[in-house]
C-alpha cells in the first residue's frame, strides 16, 4: 500500500517535470506563431493574450507581396539546396574510402577532417573576406555556396562513414566477385541501401546552410543576394519593429527546417549522434 | 603486369575517393589560417596596400586592450554556464524521457516538443526572446503579475543584467542537443546492470550515480567539449539581440572580433584576436580529438 502512493507521487513529479518543460520548451513558439497571426497594435496590448482577439493574415500578405521578401526565401533555398547537393556528392565519395579501405594516411586524414570541425568560422571569416573579394566572388551565391561547405563538410563525411560502416562489408565484396568496379558498387549498392543515412546527412546539411548568418552577413552586400537570416536582421533595423510581420517571417523562415525534421526525425536523430558524437 | 597495375589501383583507389573531400578542405581551412596568421603580424592589411611586417606588436597591444580583456571575461562566463546548464537541462530532460512509467506515445509527442528549440535558426530565437522579453512584453507583465518584480525591466539593454539575460537565451536554445544525445546514450546502456545492483539493493540515487553516470561519461564528456567549442563562437544570436551592447557589456570575442574587421576595418587587429579565438578552441579541441581516439 505505501509502495504504491509513492510510486503514485513519483508519476505526479514527473508528469509535472514534463509539463513544466513543455511550457519552458514550446511557449516561445506558441507565442511566435500566435503574434504572427494579431495585428501588430495587439501585439503590445495590456494584458497580453495568447490567442488574437481578430485572426488576420495580414502579416503573411505583407511578406509574400514584397518581392524582395520573396528574393530572401528564394537565396535560402538555393543556396542551402545547392551546398547539401554538392556536400553529399563529396561527403559519399569520401565516406565510402574511410569505410571500406584501409590505406597508409587514413589515420591522420580521419584526423584533419575531425579538427576542421572544430576551427572557429570567425577565424576564418577575415581570410575569406580577403580571398572572396581578391577573385571578384564578393556578393555571389558562389561565395556562399562555396565557403558553407567548410562547415558541412566534416559533419557529412563522418556521418556517412558511420552510416556506410553499419553495412557489411560482405555486400560490395559479393558484387566486385561478380566484376563490379568500385564505382558500380558504390553507386548501384550501398548509396541505394544507404537511402536513411544520406537524409539524415541531407536534413542536416540543409539545416546548417539555411541557418548560417556570419559569412552571409559578411560576404554579400546587395539586398538581392541576401538569405533569409540576413533579410529578418535588415527588418528588423528597418522596419521599427512591425513585430507581426517579423514573427510571420520567421515563421516561414523555419517552416523548411520544421517539415524536414519532422518527416526525417528518428532518421536525423540517429545518424546525428553516429556522426558528430561517436564520429 | 595486370597485377601490378590491379595492385597500384587498389592503392591508389581510397585515395581517389578522397580528393574532393580533402581539397576542398584544405583550401577552405590551412589557406585561410595560413593567411590569418599573416595578417596578424603585418600592420592594418587590406586597408594599407603595402603592409609592413610589426612581428607580435598586434598580439601585445590586443591583450592590454581593456574591451578585449573584457570580452574575453564575457566569453568565457557565456561558455561555462551555457555548458553546465546545458547538460543540467539536457540530462532532466533526457531522464524524464527515458522513464518506465510514461507511456512511448507520450514520449514521441514530447520529445518533438522539446527538441524545437534546436531546429530553429539563432536569427529567429533572438527575435522571439527580443518579442518576449521587450520591456512592455509578456515575461514582464507575467513577473509583475505574479508580483517578481515590481517594474517592467529592459532585459537586453540594462548593463548588470544584460549578459544573464543572453546567457539563459542560449542556455534554452542549447540544450536538445544534450538531450537527444543523451538520451541515446540511455537507451544503450543494458538492462541487466540496473536489475543486478537492484537485487543488491541499490536505491535510484545510488542506481543514477553508479550506472547511469559512468555508463554515459564518454558521451558527456563529447558533448561538454564540442558544445564548449561551439559556444564560445556564437556570434548570430549576440549580434540579433545586444549587438555587444549596452556599451560594451555583452562584448565577446566574436562580436569584438567582427566590430574590429568590419566597422573599424582594423583587420591585421581582428586577424590577431580570430587567432587567439582560434588557439582557445584548438586547446579544447585537443583534448577532444584525443578523447574521441581513446573511444575507438
Amino acid at each position: 500500500m505505501k509502495s504504491k502512493s509513492i510510486k503514485h507521487k513519483r508519476i505526479i513529479i514527473i508528469y509535472a517535470g514534463l509539463l513544466i518543460g513543455l511550457v519552458y520548451a514550446g511557449f516561445p513558439f506558441l507565442w511566435m506563431f500566435f503574434s504572427s497571426l494579431k495585428t501588430n497594435t495587439e501585439i503590445f496590448l495590456l494584458p497580453p493574450k495568447l490567442l488574437p482577439e481578430i485572426f488576420t493574415l495580414k502579416a503573411y500578405q505583407a511578406v509574400f507581396s514584397s518581392p524582395m521578401k520573396v528574393r530572401f526565401f528564394l537565396n535560402s533555398y538555393l543556396v542551402a539546396t545547392v551546398v547539401t547537393l554538392l556536400t553529399l556528392l563529396v561527403a559519399i565519395l569520401a565516406g565510402y574510402s574511410f569505410s571500406r579501405y584501409s590505406f597508409k594516411f587514413k589515420k591522420p586524414l580521419t584526423l584533419f577532417i575531425i579538427s576542421t570541425q572544430t576551427v572557429p568560422l570567425i577565424t576564418l571569416l577575415i581570410p575569406y573576406f580577403g580571398l572572396v573579394v581578391a577573385f571578384k566572388m564578393y556578393d555571389t551565391y558562389f561565395a556562399l555556396i562555396f565557403t558553407y561547405m567548410v562547415f558541412t563538410l566534416p559533419y557529412a563525411i563522418l556521418m556517412m562513414t558511420g552510416y556506410f560502416n553499419t553495412l557489411p562489408k560482405e555486400l560490395d565484396e559479393a558484387v566486385m566477385v561478380d566484376g563490379g568496379s568500385t564505382f558500380y558498387t558504390l553507386w548501384r549498392v550501398l548509396v541505394p541501401l544507404s537511402v536513411p543515412g544520406i537524409i539524415a546527412t541531407g536534413v542536416y546539411t540543409f539545416l546548417l546552410a539555411w541557418n548560417e548568418f556570419l559569412f552571409a552577413l559578411t560576404l554579400t552586400k546587395s539586398t538581392e543576394m541576401r538569405t533569409v537570416p540576413i533579410g529578418i536582421h535588415l527588418l528588423m533595423g528597418q522596419h521599427a519593429y512591425k513585430w507581426n510581420e517579423m514573427m510571420a517571417m520567421s515563421l516561414l523562415g523555419s517552416l523548411p527546417i520544421l517539415i524536414m525534421f519532422l518527416i526525417a526525425q528518428r532518421y536525423f536523430l540517429a545518424g546525428m549522434t553516429a556522426g558528430s558524437v561517436k564520429t | 603486369m595486370q597485377l601490378i597495375s590491379y595492385k597500384t589501383q587498389r592503392t591508389l583507389t581510397p585515395y581517389l575517393y578522397l580528393v574532393p573531400a580533402i581539397a576542398l578542405l584544405a583550401m577552405l581551412t590551412l589557406v585561410p589560417i595560413v593567411a590569418v596568421i599573416r595578417y596578424s603580424l603585418l600592420d592594418n592589411v587590406i586597408m594599407n596596400k603595402t603592409p609592413v611586417f610589426v612581428g607580435l606588436q598586434n598580439y601585445k597591444t590586443l591583450l592590454t586592450d581593456e574591451i578585449f580583456i573584457i570580452s574575453l571575461i564575457h566569453t568565457l562566463y557565456f561558455t561555462i554556464m551555457s555548458v553546465i546548464f546545458h547538460l543540467l537541462l539536457g540530462m532532466l530532460f533526457a531522464l524524464m524521457l527515458n522513464s518506465r512509467v510514461v507511456k512511448p506515445s507520450v514520449k514521441g509527442i514530447l520529445r518533438v516538443f522539446y527538441i524545437m528549440p534546436w531546429a530553429f535558426t539563432p536569427v529567429i530565437i533572438a527575435i522571439i526572446w527580443r518579442l518576449l522579453l521587450a520591456p512592455s512584453g509578456v515575461i514582464n507583465y507575467l513577473l509583475q503579475a505574479l508580483k517578481i518584480i515590481d517594474s517592467n525591466i529592459a532585459w537586453f539593454s540594462s548593463f548588470s543584467l544584460s549578459l544573464h539575460t543572453l546567457t539563459f537565451v542560449n542556455i534554452w536554445a542549447g540544450y536538445p542537443f544534450y538531450m537527444v544525445s543523451l538520451l541515446a546514450g540511455l537507451q544503450g546502456i543494458p538492462k541487466t546492470l540496473y536489475e543486478a545492483a537492484a537485487i543488491d539493493g541499490a536505491n535510484e540515487v545510488q542506481l543514477f550515480l553508479n550506472i547511469t553516470i559512468p555508463q554515459l561519461l564518454p558521451i558527456i564528456v563529447s558533448i561538454l567539449m564540442l558544445d564548449f567549442i561551439w559556444t564560445m563562437q556564437v556570434f548570430s544570436l549576440i549580434w540579433m539581440t545586444t549587438g555587444g551592447g549596452p556599451g560594451h557589456a555583452t562584448e565577446m570575442v566574436s562580436t569584438y572580433t567582427y566590430k574590429l574587421a568590419f566597422s573599424s576595418y582594423k583587420f591585421s587587429m581582428a586577424s590577431t584576436s580570430a587567432i587567439i579565438i582560434l588557439l582557445l578552441s584548438m586547446s579544447v579541441a585537443f583534448f577532444y580529438i584525443r578523447h574521441q581516439k581513446a573511444r575507438e
